[in-house]
């Protein structure tokens, strides 16, 4: 559907080096990445806007390198809606099937059924300014649609909004890409939203794609360091394999010897990576089927709402994430001895 | 409480400077028509005068059409687009203001003149010395700035992102630019176009040196100044403040109403 080969462009600060992504047809792509990674240029750049130094752009299997915006059939979403500020709401969502020189009675129909999909028709004779966040987004969402264009291209489209308007829109993405199945490119730096919504994620960091994956491989599975660090792999630690059988290696680290599902082989220098949320504390150990278990010291506790970030050090640093309830109902403090415990399962391992 | 002192200060300052523009202009209209009405209203008969001011108001509308014409890309272009030497664009764009006017007329008779780079082959079709093309090269040349300055600032206060996302809709750049850009930045264009406007009538020093004759209102309120004095050239200088006080509101109103739908 959209094949992007050998893509290079340099832009003021941002620049974008060989990438290569093919997005399927009627796929939901998040292309997740750090700010200043260069995503939204990328988005750019398949829209039209500006000409990469190299490289091209196809969509269905015609060379669009050369082509300007307005022959792509493509709808964009900006991140602050980018609603023409002089013209209705209506008027705003009009804009592109009067370009399209069908009937009246067409544009009315489509005009329509965009707004009850969105649920915003009671908005149309508004001026955009007089909108909230969430409906504005919603407005410039319904004009990118309404069109029917080949790709949508989605430029951070819920950064600006409120928590809870937030996962609304969420969801309202979700809808509208089953009901419509138009094919999505959305860029974000936001992993929530790319684990919620993406068939498959590109994780795009300092101007390469380091990796392409599911949102399971991305999360669970990181390619190297970089990515691991980024998608909130807290627990990167070093080893060496010591031991591997049937698929379960022990992995020497400092000492102390950590199990995991991997088909690495004895004498590997490797990293252990492991989510915060995957490991659990206890004061006692107890009988379970987590194949680790440390004995450690609390050394640092910062809550984040409704979890607290738990640092432990047991002979080798370990950052948990806890729910607030488990450390009043244990009663945590920095300072007490406790006992870490994760799954070989919970472990993936990289070079 | 300290703050609401200090604005009180500068509110008495700024009175200062704004009784200064007022009283000037007023001081002279009233001083007119109390002490010779009659000289106004024989002022107000005179054929020549209204001549002059009609000729004034001609001339300044058609320099600032043609700055509107080739201002208005160049502004766009200035607000889009970095490139290199720009800076020394903008530089010229704002040269006409710092030139002394008289150097300007000097500058464009040598130019425009018969003999000049421009007026010589261009002389058997058309004549700028001491005629209606002299006087409007020589408001353009004063008046540029304003127009191409202003338009250059509407331009840039419409983001970018507005016509990327009219051109996935389907529209061309020129409907981008007059559906969305130029709406957009309407308000400072016109502001821009009756600054223009104002500072072409205005314009006294260039166009004398190239064209004092036909007479627009300036030239004659000097001549008359000099040859028959204050009580002959104040009744047509009442008449023209008059006159462009009048367009200058009407216009600026117009501008003013359409703020709303912008900021």
């Amino acid at each position: 559907m959209i094949e992007i080969k050998e893509l290079n462009r340099n832009w003021r600060e941002f620049s974008l080096t060989n990438i290569n992504l093919d997005i399927k047809e009627g796929e939901y792509f998040v292309v997740l990445g750090p700010t200043g990674a260069g995503k939204t240029l990328l988005l750019e750049l398949i829209a039209g806007f500006y000409h990469p130094d190299r490289g091209e752009i196809w969509i269905d299997d015609e060379n669009v390198t050369s082509l300007p915006p307005e022959e792509r059939r493509m709808g964009f979403v900006y991140q602050d809606y980018s609603l023409f500020p002089h013209l209705t709401v209506g008027e705003n969502i009009e804009f592109g099937l009067r370009l399209k020189k069908i009937s009246e009675s067409d544009m009315r129909r489509r005009t329509k059924e965009i707004g009850d999909l969105l649920n915003i028709s009671h908005l149309f004779h508004r001026s955009p300014r007089t909108l909230s966040g969430g409906e504005q987004q919603k407005v410039a969402l319904a004009r990118a649609i309404v069109i029917e264009p080949s790709v949508l291209l989605l430029d951070e489209p819920l950064s600006a909004l409120d928590a809870r308007t937030r996962d609304v829109l969420r969801e309202e993405l979700r809808k509208i890409h089953r009901e419509a199945e138009i094919t999505t490119v959305h860029v974000t730096h936001d992993q929530t939203e790319a684990m919620f919504l993406a068939d498959r994620i590109g994780v795009l960091m300092g101007g390469e794609i380091a990796q392409v994956g599911t949102p399971g491989e991305i999360f669970n599975a990181p390619i190297n360091e970089r990515v691991a660090e980024f998608v909130g792999v807290e627990n990167i630690i070093e080893g060496v394999v010591e031991s591997n059988e049937d698929g379960v290696a022990g992995i020497n680290i400092n000492g102390h010897r950590i199990e995991a599902v991997s088909a690495y082989s004895v004498g590997d220098r490797v990293r252990v990576c492991l989510r915060p949320e995957d490991v659990t504390l206890a004061f006692s150990r107890e009988r379970s089927s987590a194949r680790n278990s440390f004995k450690g010291r609390i050394t640092q506790m910062v809550p984040l709402g409704a979890l607290t970030r738990v640092k432990v050090d047991c002979g080798f640093p370990l950052m948990a994430l806890v729910t607030k309830r488990s450390v009043e109902d244990l009663g945590l403090r920095k300072g007490d001895e406790i006992i870490a415990s994760f799954k070989a399962i919970a472990i993936h391992l990289i070079r | 409480m300290k703050h609401e002192k200090m604005l009180m200060l500068f509110v008495l300052m700024g009175l200062f400077i704004l009784a200064f523009i007022v009283l000037t202009l007023a001081n002279m209209i009233i001083t007119q028509i109390t002490l010779d009405f009659s000289g106004l209203i024989d002022t107000a008969r005179d054929s020549m005068v209204w001549r002059s001011i009609w000729l004034t108001l001609y001339t300044a509308f058609l320099a600032t059409v043609i700055a509107f014409i080739f201002g208005v890309p160049l502004a766009y272009v200035l607000a889009r687009k970095d490139f290199f030497g720009k800076g020394l664009i903008e530089g010229i764009v704002d040269v006409p203001v710092v030139v002394p006017h008289t150097v300007a007329g000097i500058a464009l008779l040598t130019v425009f003149g018969a003999h000049g780079l421009i007026g010589a082959p261009l002389a058997s079709y058309v004549k700028f010395v001491d005629a209606l093309p002299g006087i409007v090269v020589a408001m353009l040349f004063v008046s540029t700035p304003f127009l191409i300055n202003s338009a250059r600032e509407g331009f840039q206060s419409v983001d970018p992102r507005l016509e990327n996302v009219a051109r996935t809709l389907g529209a061309s750049r020129w409907r981008a630019f007059y559906k969305i850009t130029f709406p957009l930045a309407f308000r400072h264009v016109l502001v821009g176009a009756v600054m223009s406007f104002a500072r072409a009538v205005s314009e006294f020093g260039a166009v004398v040196v190239i064209a004092y004759y036909p007479m627009i209102a300036p030239t004659l309120i000097y001549e008359r100044y000099i040859s028959y004095g204050l009580s002959a050239s104040r009744p047509v200088a009442v008449l023209l403040i008059l006159v462009c006080l009048t367009i200058f509101i009407t216009l600026r109103t117009i501008a003013g109403v359409r703020r709303d739908d912008r900021d």
